[in-house]
């Protein structure tokens, strides 16, 4: 019964990939290949990059918070009214790779938060730090 | 296979889940709910006991999560007992699990990617 609320504000999603973790680093990295599965965008894997992910219904404002290439990417995610955490991580195994994808720490856009991204995003890392405690 | 017009219902958290987001979005309080879907009912003052903050503000936390409906109150003598209201939290589930839809479909598309993508 524990974390029944965390894991109500949370969204995990994980498969097993048969190809090597380095080829699916460059699809979830790469904005021309970002752009065939998931949204077209301005992505550069550079902590503190701002970026966007565009559709016909709208815009995804992000922020990338980790990389560690080939292992883990995270990127705040903020759409509408509401902001939250993307990580994704690698894990390589015999078939292939572990691909897990973590979208949490849902909580309402506050302007300020953008104003101060600019900078060294302590905010941000606060964030992403609350996120990762979280995870049991 | 779901156009991105009709994705916009997957991404957007509706308005009337707001109160419960906003509710649940506060770590100690979070953590008080916790405590209740965990142990069960509960006075004000046990509560305090291990929140780690001072009694008006457990009263405080709970008279929010009273009016997002997330916990009830039960007046026994001169103590006030709190319970959790799980059902409460079924809105947000169906929403993260129509989320959690979306990322699948992208890992489908991201998969059909690496198939054609060179080595």
């Amino acid at each position: 019964m524990s974390n029944v609320a965390t894991e109500a504000l949370s969204v995990v999603v994980e498969r097993e990939i048969p190809f090597p973790s380095e080829k699916i680093w460059r699809a979830l990295t790469q904005p021309h290949l970002i752009e065939e599965w998931l949204m077209k965008n301005d992505f550069k894997p550079v902590v503190g990059h701002g970026f966007n992910l565009r559709a016909d219904w709208g815009v995804v404002d992000c922020q990338v918070l980790a990389v560690e290439p080939n292992k883990t990417l995270s990127y705040s995610w903020g759409v509408f009214d509401l902001e939250s955490v993307l990580t994704w991580t690698l894990t390589p195994t015999s078939m292939g790779t572990h691909l897990r994808m973590e979208q949490s720490g849902f909580r309402p856009d506050q302007q300020r938060y953008y104003q101060g991204a600019k900078g060294g995003c302590p905010r941000f890392f606060a964030a992403l730090e609350q996120v990762l405690a979280r995870i049991d | 296979m779901a156009t991105n017009s009709q994705r916009v219902i997957d991404l957007k958290m509706p308005k009337a889940h707001d109160v419960l987001f906003r509710t649940l979005a506060d770590p100690t309080r979070r953590a008080i709910f916790e405590r209740l879907c965990r142990d069960g009912d509960q006075t004000v003052g046990a509560l305090t006991a291990r929140a780690g903050v001072s009694q008006p503000a457990v009263s405080k936390h709970l008279a929010v999560l009273k009016q997002a409906g997330l916990v009830r109150d039960r007046h026994e003598g001169r103590q006030t007992h709190y319970s959790a209201q799980l059902s409460a939290l079924a809105p947000l589930i169906d929403w993260t699990s129509q989320m959690a839809g979306f990322w699948q479909s992208r890992f489908d598309h991201l998969e059909d990617l690496l198939k054609r993508m060179d080595q």
